[in-house]
Formats: structure tokens, C-alpha cells, sequence
């Protein structure tokens, strides 16, 4: 490069004016960007256009004839709101369960003069490499007798190797370890330390751990799969692999309509697909609206976790 | 808080006996002093040991013959049957095949995170880079159900996707492998370059500015600052994926599968549900989830070795 163009490749990137790098780059950007948004995107406005229309391939950028019919059979699939309802009750008992386990877990290990504290670090760290698997694990869940029992999807391991260390890894070194001192001196004891000076002040790190373990919580459908067999015990995964993927649609009040004629059949087949984009709609809303008012908690987990990676 | 065990020691060492008892007698003290961090640990530790341990213990049903009215002790051992039983299988082959398939498409997208993460880095509107970063992070949140299904709608043969084919693509084995990773890639674009974008922020501008000061264009830049940067962060992922390569997630192949892409769709961790929870072969299904963990584990071994031998990166 001649002197020139080194001082003019400075002086753009102060005066701020676009490069045709810039250009391009943004418009990779912009590209991936809308592909990776528009799939949810659909889901929302085919669940809002007549059902007929999406049939017939012509909802692409906006609803085509608005229409809350789909909504108004969602609405009566009750196995839905049963599920609904149950994932919220897994997901709050669960997420406390954990946070209960991990939190303390973690704050204890940092503590240096801890006897066998490496002994008791590798006890956790091993989960990570070694587990039972399926079977043996199913058999246990079997032998305490949890099987068709919600408590099987709330209790369980509880400490999350990774999140304990990211955990950890906070107390250690976002709290600064004088201040315990100082509270011992003044007559705290380990537990006051604890739950008046620790806790207090790891409350990002719990909000991030509540997230990332509720989240889980809430997408899980793999331990139901295995241990729950009843109905009404299902999690909104399962239902929703129930009427996504296996068809299980119950479209109550659907029979009422007129004869069973070819249109009615096709009819009844249009409204079912507007549904389950609905049901799309409806099982991932929840998530989608609330992150990105909790974005900056969930990107710190992995920045804090990352410092030791 | 280490001079308080000094401190201790000292003053237990200069009483009278041996120094040997003398550290023990301290070490019981700390331990006594500990009580209360020990009880705090406790509860962690049951729950781990119950549903984590106990499984690994019940592993061995894996060289039994397991009967559930004889229990893990009771029953007998057959060595390694179920294990000669799993390769001799007939679809051994194709099981293997399949999930080493899923895995190796999904390798293919791993730099694209790391080029998405450098093009994010690149933009000049810090605005547009929240915008961009808030939506390729949304997919992450959404569930694997839904995932699926979305996949499933979109791929039907009037499906979004399935209407500019002319075909539904998860009917066709070949073509599994391909919309697994693909639908991986969106759905973890984002949530990886995460970790990127931070490494990527620890560059120092006057490095930066150095280069460009020395004549370094865009792209030079990005070749020879930014991605040596990114270097370390770069390879422990890849060694955590490649220990990953037999252990596709049951969870996605499960509801994607159906009767038209068993040929591609049927990998061990199916097979291992299908024989153990569908078919109660307990034993079975246990030696094929021992075998796929033993493999597991002596790919990471491996990778790590071969890092560590090219580079001071190593997961340990």
C-alpha cells in the first residue's frame, strides 16, 4: 500500500463514511439477519391469515385476510392449557430447586481454606465427563418410585456442572473475599456471611442462573418423555409434540360443523395447519418476548463463564 | 482467610507432640470450623449422588443379565454379550454411519459462527449490530419442539419450503443429515458468536491501530489480528464438538424421525431409547449407552491430546 491510500484508509475510519467493505458486510449482515427471523416470522402471520389462503401459498410478507380462526380452536384445546399450566409449576419448583442447590454449591467451593475443597470441586466436575445414561438413570427413576410422578421432572441432579462453575467463578471474583473477613471479625459466622454479604450481592448471577435453568425448564420435554405417563401430568413440550408432530388435534367444537363432505375435510385440514402455527406462535411467545428485556443476562453468563475457558 | 490456617498451625505447633499429630488435630479443627460450609455442601452432594452417581453405579446392568424382579445385584453377570449382541447387530453399520453423518454436517457449519461473530465485530452501526445480535439470538430460546415442528410444517409438500422443492425433503433419507445441521446453524448462529464477539473485544485498539498504521487493510486486519486473537477460544470449541461426533442429541432426531427417513434418521441414541424404554431390554440398551460414552470419551481424549501437541490450548 502507498502512503496515500494508508493515510485515507485512517482517515475513513475517523470521518465515518463507508467503505464498499462496509457496504457488503452490512448487507450480509441484513441477509442473515432477515433469514433468520422470518421462519417466526411466518408462524405469526400465517396464524393470523385465513387459513385458506396459507393453503394456497399466498401469506408470504403480511396476513392475507385476517382471521382469528385458528385462534378460536386453540383456544378450546384444553390439553394445551393443561400444560401450560404445568410447565409454569415445573419450571417455578424446578428453577427454585436448582438455584437452592447451585448457589450454595458453588459459593462453598470458593472458600480456599476449606479442607478436601479440591476433592469435593472434583466430585461435581466428574458429572461432566461421566453419566449413566438413559437406562440406569429411567431404572432409578423407576426404583424410587417417581414414574408418572411430577416430582420426577422437578427433582433430579439439580447442580449443573457448568452453571455451578460459572457460578463459582462469580463469587470468586466479583465479590471481593476481604469483605467475609471483615463480617468475621465482627462475629458473623459462615452462614450469616452467607445469606446476609454473599447472596445480596450475587444477585446478577442469580438472575442469570434463574434464566438459563428456568429456560430449560420451560424447552424440556426429553425427561417427560421417559417418566411421565398421564395426561394430565404432561409439560407443554409434550403436548406440543403431541399436536405438532403426531396430529393430535382435538378441534373441539369442530364437529358440529355441516357434514362430513369433501369440503368440510378440507376445510377442517387448512384450519388445523393455521393452528398449529398459532400453537407455534403461542408456545414460544412467552420466551421470545420476555429475552430481550433479558438479554444482558443471559450474554453475562456466557462472558463470565468464558474468563475461565 | 490462609493466614487464619497459619495462624492456627502455628499456634497447635509450637504445643507440645509430633508435627504430624499436630497437623491432623489442626485439620480437624478446620473441618469442625467448616461444619457449617459442609452442611451447606450437603444437600448438592445427595442430590448429585442419588441421581447422578447411582446411575453411573447401575451402569453395570450394561455386563448383566438384568431381570427387574432379581434387581441390579441379584441378576447375573454375561460379560460382554449385550455388547458382542450391539456389533453384530445387523444395522450396527448404518446406526454408526448415521449419527458420525450428523455429526460431521454439523462440523461443517462451525466456522460460521466465528464469521458471522467477526462480521458483527465489523459493523460500523453499533445499532444495527444490537438489532442483528438481539434477533440470530431469538432462535436459541425457541424449544426443540417447536424447532421441529417448524421444520415439519415448513418442509411439507405445501409447506413453506416444500412448495419451492416440490417435495417434502423429510421423506428422503439423503437428505436428513442436511436439514439437521442446517436447522442447527439457525437455530445456534447466534448464541455462538457470543463468545466470539467477547474474545473478539479483548483486542487492544492500539494493536489494531498499530496495523492499520503500518498499512493494513480491512481484511488484513481481520486476517492477521483479529482471527490469531480468536485462535484458542477457536479450538477448544472445536475439541468440545469433536467429542461430541457419536453423540448427536436424541432429543431433535427423535421428532424429526419418521417411517420415510428411518434410514438416515436410526442413530444410537434412538436405538437406545427404542430397545430400553420402547422394548425393555434393559441390559441391551445399557451396554449400547456404555459403548457410545466409552467412544465419547476417548474422542476427547484424543482431540485434546492432538491440540496440546499443535498448540498450548487444551480443555484441561
Amino acid at each position: 500500500m502507498t502512503n496515500t491510500t494508508k493515510r485515507a484508509s485512517v482517515r475513513h475510519r475517523s470521518l465515518g463514511s463507508w467503505t464498499r467493505f462496509d457496504v457488503i458486510n452490512t448487507l450480509i449482515v441484513l441477509a442473515v439477519t432477515i433469514v433468520t427471523i422470518y421462519p417466526l416470522y411466518f408462524c405469526v402471520i400465517a396464524s393470523f391469515s385465513d387459513p385458506k389462503e396459507v393453503a394456497l401459498g399466498h401469506v408470504l410478507l403480511w396476513p392475507v385476510k385476517f382471521s382469528t380462526e385458528a385462534y378460536k380452536y386453540v383456544l378450546k384445546e384444553n390439553s394445551l392449557w393443561i400444560g401450560y399450566r404445568n410447565t409454569i409449576i415445573y419450571t417455578l419448583f424446578g428453577t427454585l430447586y436448582n438455584l437452592c442447590l447451585t448457589i450454595p454449591c458453588a459459593y462453598v467451593l470458593t472458600k480456599k481454606y476449606l479442607p478436601f475443597r479440591g476433592a469435593l470441586s472434583w466430585y461435581f466436575f466428574i458429572t461432566m465427563y461421566f453419566s449413566g445414561g438413559m437406562i440406569p438413570t429411567y431404572l432409578l427413576i423407576k426404583s424410587l418410585g417417581l414414574i408418572d410422578n411430577p416430582l420426577a421432572l422437578i427433582l433430579g441432579v439439580g447442580v449443573n456442572c457448568y452453571n455451578m462453575i460459572v457460578t463459582r467463578q462469580y463469587f470468586s471474583s466479583s465479590i471481593p473475599q476481604d469483605i467475609y473477613e471483615a463480617a468475621q471479625i465482627d462475629g458473623a459466622g459462615e452462614w450469616t456471611c452467607f445469606t446476609r454479604i454473599a447472596l445480596p450481592l450475587a444477585k446478577p448471577i442469580i438472575a442469570v442462573m434463574a434464566l438459563y435453568y428456568g429456560v430449560n425448564h420451560w424447552n424440556s420435554y426429553y425427561n417427560a418423555l421417559l417418566y411421565i405417563r398421564s395426561d394430565k401430568f404432561y409439560p407443554l413440550q409434550l403436548v406440543l409434540r403431541g399436536i405438532l408432530i403426531s396430529n393430535e388435534l382435538s378441534m373441539a367444537g369442530f364437529e358440529n360443523a355441516d357434514a362430513e363432505t369433501a369440503q368440510y375435510m378440507i376445510h377442517r385440514a387448512e384450519v388445523a395447519q393455521a393452528m398449529k402455527y398459532a400453537i407455534v406462535f403461542i408456545a414460544s411467545a412467552p420466551l421470545l418476548v420476555a429475552y430481550p428485556f433479558l438479554q444482558k443476562y443471559f450474554t453475562k453468563g456466557i462472558m463470565i463463564g468464558s474468563v475461565k475457558g | 482467610m490462609a493466614e487464619t490456617v497459619t495462624v492456627q498451625r502455628n499456634r497447635s505447633g509450637s504445643s507440645r507432640g509430633g508435627e504430624h499429630r499436630a497437623r491432623r488435630g489442626n485439620l480437624r479443627k478446620q473441618i469442625w470450623r467448616c461444619r457449617v460450609l459442609y452442611l451447606m455442601l450437603l444437600p448438592p452432594v445427595i442430590a448429585v449422588f442419588i441421581f447422578h452417581y447411582v446411575p453411573i453405579y447401575g451402569v453395570q446392568i450394561a455386563f448383566r443379565d438384568y431381570r427387574t424382579s432379581k434387581g441390579i445385584l441379584g441378576s447375573e453377570w454375561v460379560g460382554l454379550k449385550y455388547f458382542k449382541q450391539f456389533i453384530q447387530y445387523p444395522y450396527f453399520g448404518k446406526i454408526m454411519r448415521n449419527t458420525i453423518r450428523i455429526s460431521l454436517y454439523c462440523l461443517v457449519t462451525f466456522p460460521i459462527p466465528i464469521l458471522f461473530s467477526i462480521q458483527l465485530d465489523e459493523l460500523r452501526s453499533q445499532k444495527f449490530k444490537k438489532v442483528s445480535q438481539m434477533i440470530t439470538y431469538a432462535p436459541h430460546f425457541v424449544s426443540t419442539v417447536v424447532v421441529c415442528s417448524m421444520i415439519i410444517l415448513f418442509l411439507d409438500s405445501d409447506g413453506l419450503i416444500g412448495r419451492l422443492v416440490g417435495s417434502n425433503l423429510m421423506s428422503k433419507p439423503s437428505w436428513f443429515a442436511p436439514v439437521y445441521a442446517i436447522s442447527d446453524l439457525w437455530q445456534g448462529l447466534g448464541w455462538g458468536t457470543i463468545i466470539y464477539l467477547a474474545t473478539l473485544a479483548g483486542i487492544s485498539m492500539e494493536l489494531v491501530e498499530a496495523a492499520e498504521i503500518d498499512g493494513a487493510g480491512r481484511m488484513q486486519i481481520i486476517r492477521y489480528v483479529k482471527l490469531p486473537h480468536l485462535r484458542s477460544t477457536i479450538i477448544t470449541l472445536f475439541l468440545l464438538k469433536v467429542g461430541q461426533l457419536i453423540s448427536v442429541g436424541f432429543e431433535k432426531t427423535f421428532l424429526l424421525q419418521n417411517s420415510l427417513n428411518m434410514d438416515a434418521s436410526s442413530i444410537i441414541s434412538t436405538y437406545v431409547y427404542e430397545v430400553g424404554i420402547t422394548n425393555h431390554q434393559f441390559s441391551y440398551s445399557a451396554a449400547i449407552g456404555l459403548f457410545n460414552n466409552v467412544i465419547n470419551i476417548i474422542l476427547v481424549v484424543t482431540a485434546n491430546t492432538i491440540a496440546k501437541r499443535f498448540s498450548e490450548t487444551s480443555l484441561w
